[in-house]
């Protein structure tokens, strides 16, 4: 196994910025508007995004949420990866919101359409967008793009693309799993 | 990425601890989601389950059919009393017809220790064990314990005593099991008569003293007399009973400490509880039932995670 890194902090940091920017750019003053993390891995990038809105542009009036769809995936008994519930924190009504979903990376699209269901179950939003930091190209399994996006790349079908936190022993990073 | 050690719940003796870790920490999710405006969730939208209860119940019945909706299952229901059971089929051929229509899934409630082991070794699908005989009734402890780790954190160390007819009770062995496992010391409390011989066996402290329990335990289980399963007098009268091992108020404040206090239910009223300590606020006995259908979500979600043949 050898790792092939796609991202470093510098270049992170650029696209977290750059995301920003574009959603205060189509969203204001995110009155209408929801946040919501996909558990486990988009509510760190969720995160680091609520950070830079409040410390950079002063919003703080922000409505954020975390998703998990995990009862709601279409591969529940079909994959041999056995997937964990993590809790759901939608303490808001959905009801003709603006919702942003988002998460790390884009891969097959499944674990969005799982959102998009369990959404559902939750109210009718207005419009629901995607976020995402890395767009795996060519590898869609259903009509689902991102509407801001950080960066596409290109990985074969067994790869594994990770994005890594930063944390106290570490620094952001995108690599690649062969 | 965890799953279940077994694949049929029969009982609570044979889960580890990882076990119950998964089904606590998969039943508070369920647990938000029946909570929701809308409580239901598509995963088990292609599983059927039967309900096959050879013996009364409602609370259980009705919250294992709960849980199945909520999990958007198909669900079929099966009462002894209007079964064929009477005209002297056998319980592996009334079971193998209920599979011939394509059941996935069954949860069993019968009067005989051992027969959902029974069927789970003669049967090709998925068994839970709504509670068999005077043996085990696995999902009522597991939603006990998840009732009062919300309530204490971490059971290590905890002193839970259960109270009443041990002997008759399939939730005080499932109880027992249970709280073990997870690291709460246990007493059983109760006439003598309604203690079982074999309770040095299950490691557990017995008394017979209720105040004695009273002061020494943090939680209280209090358990019915179930008189339906005696078929002799195991003490002279209910209102004896009631007098030495009835909790009431007064018993309550003369131990001078707040106590949790639980009942798997059906309550009978003015014999093991009054209705002051019932439904004072330090019971936990709707909880419990709130908590019994995140539980029963958690169970079979698992278990049926672990049902691959999809194409079939």
């Amino acid at each position: 196994m050898s790792n092939k890194v796609l991202l470093d902090s510098l270049k992170i940091n650029v696209l977290l910025n750059r995301l920003t920017c574009q959603l205060l750019e189509f969203h204001g003053d995110f009155s209408d508007t929801v946040l919501i993390g996909l558990q486990p891995r988009g509510v760190f990038l969720l995160d680091r995004i609520v950070f830079l809105l409040k410390d950079k542009y002063g919003i703080y009036d922000i409505k954020v949420g975390k998703l998990d769809t995990t009862f709601y995936r279409d591969d529940f008994r079909r994959s041999e990866k056995i997937h964990s519930a993590r809790p759901t924190e939608l303490n808001f009504e959905v009801e003709g919101k603006k919702i942003v979903l988002i998460d790390d990376v884009l891969y097959t699209g499944r674990s969005i359409r799982a959102a998009l269901t369990a959404i559902d179950y939750f109210g009718r939003p207005s419009i629901i967008e995607l976020l995402v930091l890395i767009d795996r190209r060519f590898s869609r399994h259903l009509p689902i793009q991102p509407d801001y996006l950080g960066v596409q790349i290109d990985a074969l079908e067994g790869d594994k693309v990770r994005v890594e936190w930063k944390s106290k022993i570490r620094k952001d990073c995108v690599y690649i799993e062969k | 990425m965890d799953e279940l050690s077994v694949n049929h719940l029969l009982g609570v003796e044979n889960l580890t601890y990882n076990d119950f870790d998964l089904i606590f920490n998969t039943a508070n999710q369920f647990k938000e989601v029946i909570n929701r405006p809308i409580k239901k969730v598509p995963s088990l939208r292609d599983i059927t389950i039967a309900n096959l209860f050879f013996e009364n119940s409602t609370r259980t019945k009705l919250s294992f059919e709960l849980a199945e909706k909520r999990l958007s299952a198909d669900v079929v229901n099966f009462s002894a009393s209007q079964s064929s059971i009477s005209k002297g089929e056998t319980l592996v051929d009334t079971v193998n017809n209920i599979l011939a229509m394509k059941v996935d899934m069954i949860v069993i409630r019968h009067p005989h220790p051992g027969s959902a082991k029974f069927l789970s070794e003669n049967i090709n699908s998925q068994i839970i064990n709504a509670g068999d005989g005077t043996h085990e009734h696995p999902t009522q402890a597991l939603l006990d314990c998840f009732s009062l780790r919300e309530k204490f954190g971490d059971l290590k160390g905890k002193h839970i005593a259960i109270i009443g007819d041990i002997i008759h009770s399939r939730v005080a062995l499932s109880n027992i099991f249970a709280l073990k496992a997870l690291g709460a010391e246990v007493m059983i409390c109760g006439p003598k008569s309604l203690l079982p011989k074999y309770s040095k066996s299950l490691k557990v402290k017995v008394e017979t003293d209720l105040i004695k329990a009273l002061r020494w335990c943090d939680a209280a289980n209090i358990l019915r007399v179930q008189n339906e399963r005696m078929n002799l007098n195991f003490f002279p009268s209910t209102r004896e009973y009631f007098k030495l091992y009835g909790l009431n108020k007064e018993k309550l404040e003369l131990i001078k400490k707040p106590i949790t206090i639980l009942h798997p239910g059906p309550i009978n009223r003015g014999v093991e509880i009054t209705s002051e300590v019932a439904d004072s606020e330090n019971t936990i006995i709707l909880d419990q039932v709130e908590n019994g259908v995140a539980i029963r979500m958690a169970v079979i979600y698992l278990l049926a995670s672990k049902i691959k043949n999809v194409t079939n």
